[in-house]
């Protein structure tokens, strides 16, 4: 079917580039609807993620030894996620950004780092310190048994729901009340509120709807990596947040561009030079793009006023 | 109060809600048994019910209270008035270099330990002070200079047997130049782009030390790092923890020295106009791209000469002592403290890090409270503990000039 050795090799570095892509495009979106609207780094975001895989998780052992089966508990523990990371979300901007509208920049950045490492404990205690297996919730579709060992299930689950996700997204900021208001709020909070805007609900709005994304996220890595602890927020997060300033900050094409970019660089560097230095090739490709586009790939370059 | 009451009992409400699933169930994958922990949720229900009420009497204690000087102005004004007489800061000055002199004596090993773990932070804390409180650049990734000065004297010591005294200024120097190194490439950075790549810089050299076995040991790291030699002796280990006791304290009142000079120089004025508005700061004839990478430079010395004391006190480092978090921590003390303030880093430093050693009681829920302690700081006093006072040349008024 294919006519060498290298060209299935490279054919498969470039699916997993784009899985991993589609996977930290959905974290990286929340960080950047957040930072679009009030201009901070959420720290935070990763923990959500990883709330939502553990919710995820729980729902769906409670309904697999309650005898469910099939897709219906891939579902329930979907929409479970996203009800729980919304939730979280919502509270934790109440709790310790709202607060801190009005203070000097890093203000809200320490609580942000403080909340995370608040999040990580909590999960830790009330939970486990272990990492717990996760059942595999995708099922496998006999279609593509011929070219699975490059193109599982999984894969295709993962992209098109991602796919799907970000359409429903742009539909969502394009065209709908809430959309505009959010695009407003973004561009001058001030003038927002003036003309009527609630804006602190089109804050929570944002926020809601960034960790909804997150716990979509989550649910899918976790069933592709069959196992989650405590800390697999910090690292997502970390790299999610990498490809937001990538793309440029703010941008929500660009965020996912940023992603896709990410995840083919690390999937690349990974199998044609060393699988230790994967982060280190990120990282790099991160500091050389800044250097030539300071304001990321689809980032505008503010004219700064005095 | 029936308000209050029924507005407490939707919170307690709500956090049931949140915390049902995590709390409440624990699921055992491999048995295929669910536990269920209904106490947990009785417990916070009641907790956030009560904590709420607090809140809200506290909210409308505080409305009802008559606008007067606020508490921080008063602890301001008792400063100055320790500052300015004679009388009362000579013996106070005393008091705290004498418990200073004397404290190796009068607390345990393990205390001291903890001190010198304090101190060093006081040093990492004012050196990043100059990089974001002064200068007003966001550095994530300010513990990769940490970790240079510390592997620049153990890979030293290791190969040339080079000793504290030679590697102290050598760390320091390492330090300037990968700040400078760091420095160059993100120059044209502004705000948050600058902070994910000092970030990405701080994971790449922790990832380097990590993975590069043949320089760095990977992570098995590098142990019998040798203390500190006292005019050519070698000292026992608790001699030797005194001893750096002693060189921190010096270190640091001399970090104090320094800070306070340059802060007040033409070049830490610069400083703050660059963290105030950079393009104003340009337009009035100042060098840009000289006063980052001075900053850059600075902060960063003193990072390396820390990390170069952190290995001789520890006699034993590797990678995981360089991780982000500890960025997070000193980043932590510099915000806390209230950024640019000399007096409110110390006081950060010393809450941060002495925080945790005193409320060991909690055991495992002690980094649960440490993050919400974080934010909660944030919240009550979201410009630090002790905001610092910029220089102002005062105006005499109109109308006081008409009075007199």
């Amino acid at each position: 079917m294919f006519e060498s050795e290298a060209l299935l090799a490279f054919m498969e570095y470039a699916l997993i580039g784009l899985r991993k892509g589609a996977i930290y495009a959905l974290i990286a979106l929340g960080y950047t609807m957040v930072y679009g609207i009030i201009e901070l780094i959420n720290f935070a975001h990763g923990e959500i993620y990883m709330i939502g895989a553990f919710i995820a998780l729980i729902t769906a052992s409670v309904l697999t030894m309650a005898g469910f089966t099939g897709p219906a508990v891939l579902a329930m523990a979907m929409v479970m996620a996203i009800i729980y990371s919304g939730a979280y979300g919502f509270t934790v901007e109440k709790l310790a950004y709202k607060p801190l509208r009005h203070a000097p920049r890093l203000s809200p950045l320490i609580s942000a780092l403080g909340m995370s490492i608040f999040l990580q404990n909590y999960v830790l205690l009330a939970q486990t310190s272990d990492f717990l297996p996760f059942p595999n919730l995708i099922p496998e579709f006999e279609f593509l048994e011929p070219i699975s060992h490059i193109f599982s299930s999984a894969d295709l689950v993962i992209l098109t729901v991602t796919a799907v996700v970000m359409l429903l997204l742009t539909l969502l900021i394009q065209f709908t009340r809430i959309g505009k208001a959010m695009r407003a709020t973004a561009q001058d909070r001030t003038m927002a509120l003036l003309v009527g805007i609630p804006v602190n609900n089109v804050i929570s709005a944002t926020f809601v709807i960034g960790s909804a994304l997150a716990a979509i996220g989550g649910v899918l890595v976790a069933s592709h990596m069959q196992q989650i602890n405590y800390f697999i927020g910090f690292i997502a997060g970390i790299k999610a947040f990498t490809a937001a300033v990538l793309g440029g900050i703010g941008s929500i094409p660009g965020a996912v561009l940023g992603s896709l970019v990410l995840g083919l660089t690390e999937s690349f560097a990974t199998g044609y030079i060393r699988s230790d230095y994967e982060d280190v090739f990120a990282f790099l490709l991160l500091v050389l793009i800044l250097i030539f586009r300071p304001a990321g790939l689809l980032g505008k370059t503010k004219t700064q006023k005095v | 109060m029936f308000l209050m009451i029924k507005r407490s009992l939707l919170v307690a409400l709500w956090f049931i809600f949140l915390t049902f699933p995590l709390v409440v169930i624990r699921v055992n994958t491999v048995e295929q048994v669910i536990e269920w922990r209904w106490m947990n949720m009785v417990a916070v229900g009641i907790g956030a019910f009560v904590i709420n009420m607090i809140r809200m009497h506290m909210v409308a204690r505080k409305a009802r209270a008559l606008p007067g000087p606020k508490k921080s102005a008063k602890i301001g004004e008792l400063w100055n008035k320790l500052v300015t007489t004679p009388r009362l800061l000579n013996p106070t000055l005393g008091t705290v270099a004498l418990l200073t002199l004397a404290f190796p004596m009068l607390v345990s090993a393990y205390g001291l330990q903890t001190m010198i773990s304090a101190l060093i932070f006081i040093m990492l804390g004012l050196g990043l002070n100059v990089v974001v409180g002064l200068a007003g650049l966001l550095d994530l990734g300010y513990v990769a200079f940490y970790a240079v000065g510390a592997y620049a004297y153990a890979l030293l010591n290791y190969h040339f047997g080079i000793s504290f005294w030679i590697a102290l200024p050598i760390g320091a120097l390492m330090g300037s130049a990968f700040g400078i190194l760091l420095g160059i490439p993100v120059l044209r950075l502004r705000g948050d782009y600058l902070a994910i790549v000092t970030l990405g810089f701080g994971e790449i050299i922790r990832l380097l030390l990590e993975n590069w076995d043949d320089l760095t040991f990977g992570p098995s790291g590098i142990g019998n790092i040798p203390g500190p030699t006292l005019l050519g002796q070698e000292l026992s280990l608790t001699d030797s923890r005194v001893f750096i006791y002693y060189i921190v304290v010096a270190l640091v009142l001399f970090t104090i020295f320094v800070v306070n000079r340059v802060q007040n120089s033409r070049l830490g004025r610069s400083w703050v106009a660059l963290r105030e508005d950079e393009t104003a700061c340009q337009a009035m004839g100042i060098d840009r791209m000289k006063v980052k990478l001075t900053a850059f430079a600075v902060g960063a010395t003193w990072a390396g000469m820390a990390g170069v004391i952190f290995a001789a006190n520890t006699t034993f480092i590797n990678p995981k002592s360089f991780e982000f978090w500890e960025s997070v921590l000193i980043l932590a003390i510099v915000v806390l403290g209230g950024q640019g303030s000399i007096l409110g880093v110390i006081l950060a430093a010393f809450v941060l890090k002495l925080l945790p050693e005193y409320v060991r009681g909690l055991g495992e829920y002690r980094m649960l409270f440490f993050g919400l302690a974080m934010v909660y700081i944030m919240v009550f006093r979201p410009l630090g503990f002790i905001p610092s006072t910029r220089r102002k040349y005062e105006f005499q008024g109109i109308e006081e000039l008409e009075e007199a």
